[in-house]
């Protein structure tokens, strides 16, 4: 599958496609096909997001799993610091990177 | 330390002025990513992997307390509550969001700080010997002629757009603490004939090209030096390639063409610079020299010191160095505790820091380059009580240059640019190595890290260097070793094949082991290295 993600313009936030906006949450994204690059235009274009790309991932049980460990890094927050991440109260979150 | 004048304070004013305008016109849809992108690098405002980036440029290392308490609070109100000090002496800040850089840039400028010239392609924060005005065995201060350059290098109309960016060092000492010939340009103040002056290295740096810098010239009179400098940086700009990124800084250049002709072009271009006068009259030179005039020390105060306590005695004999005045030390302040993260400081840290400073230390703190804190002058009778507080604020871990000492950059925890992570690396090296009987036992060793091939983590310079590279999307770690960012500087090599994040680790201590195995009495990993050569550990790490 495909995902387009990106930063949230303002605040620098990490943030992914939904289908019709953009959420904080990697489980939310769906996958974009062969649209990503139309829909990146028109949302960068409308400053809904920032330097969007679209990205190979892995549909799983769990939810959509990016390929690369840059954006599960990017998913999660840095792995080092659990109490920044989106699973704060989660200490081993981290695995799920690896 | 040096304290703006008007025209610095209205210079930096005016530049967070103009970067409001500019964030308001990207936020509101008149400027696209593309041409704000390298507006905001210029403010030292990058995007990485979880938000933006701010890095601060610290002049030479050197802060106040007044400065340092702007850091925290700059941590507290607008990031996540810490900072990440640099191998560029600088702090970064991995949170922060466009819309409040304005608000932060002004808040720096407050305390006379900015993040001007902490990207892009031009002269980066000048950096110096962290020991600077304290140590025993330099000639000069460095830290004028630093911000001498620092002056002369900002805003600099024709070195805003060199092919590359530019880093320099000052020292003016013997050692080598701020890896001098690993840079752009490296000076090192030297007295000759009675005369002050500098040696010139050019064409150093790390990367993924590393190379030492030769010398160009043994001595350019103080008088001289920033003519010398725009001369070095004008034939630089001159000749530097653009058109390939990574061939474009100019140790590529003094690499291809020589030292030699690298030379006689800039000892023509300087006949002809020297004649514009851009050496800066004395009386300037001697307004900005008496900033730096050394802090009213008390005199008649004892060296002796209370070793009672078994904790602080290992500190002290790890972490203190020697100070040229008598009765006072140079305290180093760790930022490498077990299992931290390696130049972090939480914002209670950081004003923890400043209150020392201001209590016990002339109101001074330095950033290293091996993204520690010194207190540059503290009186020796003082330390048991600047220890205390160290240990309350978890700040005195006792392993300067020791093998949990570790340098990492932010790797791929942070950084866009990374392959790898480094700090859950280091962390695991901090385990590995937690007996500090053992850490002691080994002795200097200087174990660097580097998430990716731009080399942030100066893992060339390190006794033992590791590299993260990207094999397959599985992050992988090669294993470098005897390098050296000191005056016995050299370039670590390639071990062979690299390793996982914990094979890493096991091959370190097999290398240590190994070390151990053949050491003779009194000498340090890198001596050793040296005297029976790569293969013993190479064998020793592969079998």
């Amino acid at each position: 599958m495909k995902l387009l993600t990106g930063n949230d313009l303002p605040t620098g936030d990490v943030v992914w496609w939904t289908g019709d906006g953009w959420s904080r949450h990697l489980a939310d994204a769906v996958d974009v096909g062969v649209n990503g690059e139309a829909i990146a235009a028109a949302e960068q274009g409308a400053r809904r997001v920032n330097v969007p790309y679209v990205i190979d991932a892995s549909a799983t049980p769990d939810g959509p799993r990016p390929a690369h460990i840059k954006d599960r890094i990017r998913a999660l927050g840095p792995t080092v610091r659990p109490d920044l991440t989106l699973k704060p109260a989660d200490a081993s979150a981290g695995n799920w990177v690896i | 330390m040096y304290r703006y004048d008007e025209y610095d304070q209205a210079m930096v004013d005016a530049r967070v002025d103009e970067f409001r305008d500019q964030v308001a016109r990207r936020l509101s849809g008149r400027m696209t990513e593309d041409q704000f992108k390298p507006l905001r690098l210029m403010n030292g405002l990058y995007l990485q992997l979880h938000a933006y980036m701010l890095r601060v440029a610290v002049p030479y290392g050197t802060l106040s307390s007044r400065q340092t308490r702007m850091l925290a609070h700059v941590a507290r109100r607008y990031d996540r509550g810490y900072g990440h000090f640099t191998t560029r002496q600088n702090i970064q800040y991995n949170w922060i969001k466009l819309e409040d850089a304005p608000d932060i840039l002004a808040e720096l400028a407050t305390v006379e700080m900015h993040a001007i010239q902490t990207s892009g392609n031009c002269i980066r924060n000048i950096s110096a010997d962290q020991y600077a005005g304290a140590a025993a065995d330099e000639v000069a201060d460095p830290r004028p002629w630093a911000e001498l350059i620092r002056q002369w290098s900002s805003f600099h109309p024709e070195f805003s757009y060199l092919p590359r960016k530019f880093k320099i060092a000052v020292i003016a000492a013997a050692e080598d603490r701020a890896a001098m010939r690993l840079h752009d340009i490296g000076l090192r103040l030297i007295v000759r004939n009675g005369e002050l002056g500098a040696e010139v290295y050019a064409g150093g740096g790390m990367g993924r090209t590393p190379m030492i810098a030769p010398l160009i010239r043994d001595f350019v009179p103080a008088a001289d030096l920033l003519s010398y400098l725009e001369a070095a940086l004008r034939v630089y700009n001159r000749y530097g390639r653009r058109d390939n990124i990574y061939k474009a800084r100019i140790k590529i250049l003094v690499h291809e063409i020589g030292a030699d002709a690298y030379r006689a072009q800039v000892e023509e271009e300087f006949l002809a610079v020297k004649a514009l006068g851009i050496d800066p009259p004395a009386a300037e030179l001697a307004r900005i020299t008496a900033m730096f005039a050394p802090p009213p020390f008390t005199t008649d105060l004892p060296d002796a010191i209370d070793r009672t306590d078994p904790d602080f005695a290992i500190w002290v004999d790890r972490n203190v160095a020697a100070h040229k005045q008598p009765g006072h030390s140079i305290v180093n302040v760790s930022l490498k505790p077990a299992g931290g993260i390696p130049g972090d400081a939480s914002a209670d840290q950081i004003d923890v820091l400043a209150d020392l400073a201001e209590r016990y230390g002339h109101d001074e703190l330095r950033v290293t380059h091996a993204q520690n804190i010194v207190l540059p002058h503290v009186a020796t009778r003082d330390l048991p009580a600047v220890w205390a507080a160290l240990v309350e604020a978890g700040l005195a871990e006792a392993n300067l240059d020791l093998v949990t000492d570790i340098i990492a950059c932010p790797g791929l925890d942070y950084c866009s640019l990374a392959n790898a992570r480094s700090i859950p690396l280091a962390q695991k090296i901090q385990a590995r190595f937690a007996d500090p009987v053992r850490q002691r036992d080994l002795g200097e060793l200087k174990l660097k890290i580097s998430g990716c091939i731009n080399a942030c983590g100066h893992h060339h310079a390190g006794h033992i260097g590791i590299l993260g590279v990207d094999r397959k999307g599985v992050e992988n770690y090669q294993l470098l070793l005897g390098g050296s960012g000191a005056e016995d500087v050299s370039l670590g090599k390639i071990t062979g094949p690299g390793f996982s994040e914990d094979g890493v680790v096991d091959a370190i201590e097999r290398v240590t082991d190994r070390y151990v195995a053949v050491r003779q009495p009194g000498e340090r990993f890198l001596d050793t290295y040296r005297r029976v050569g790569f293969e013993t550990f190479k064998e020793a790490v592969y079998g």
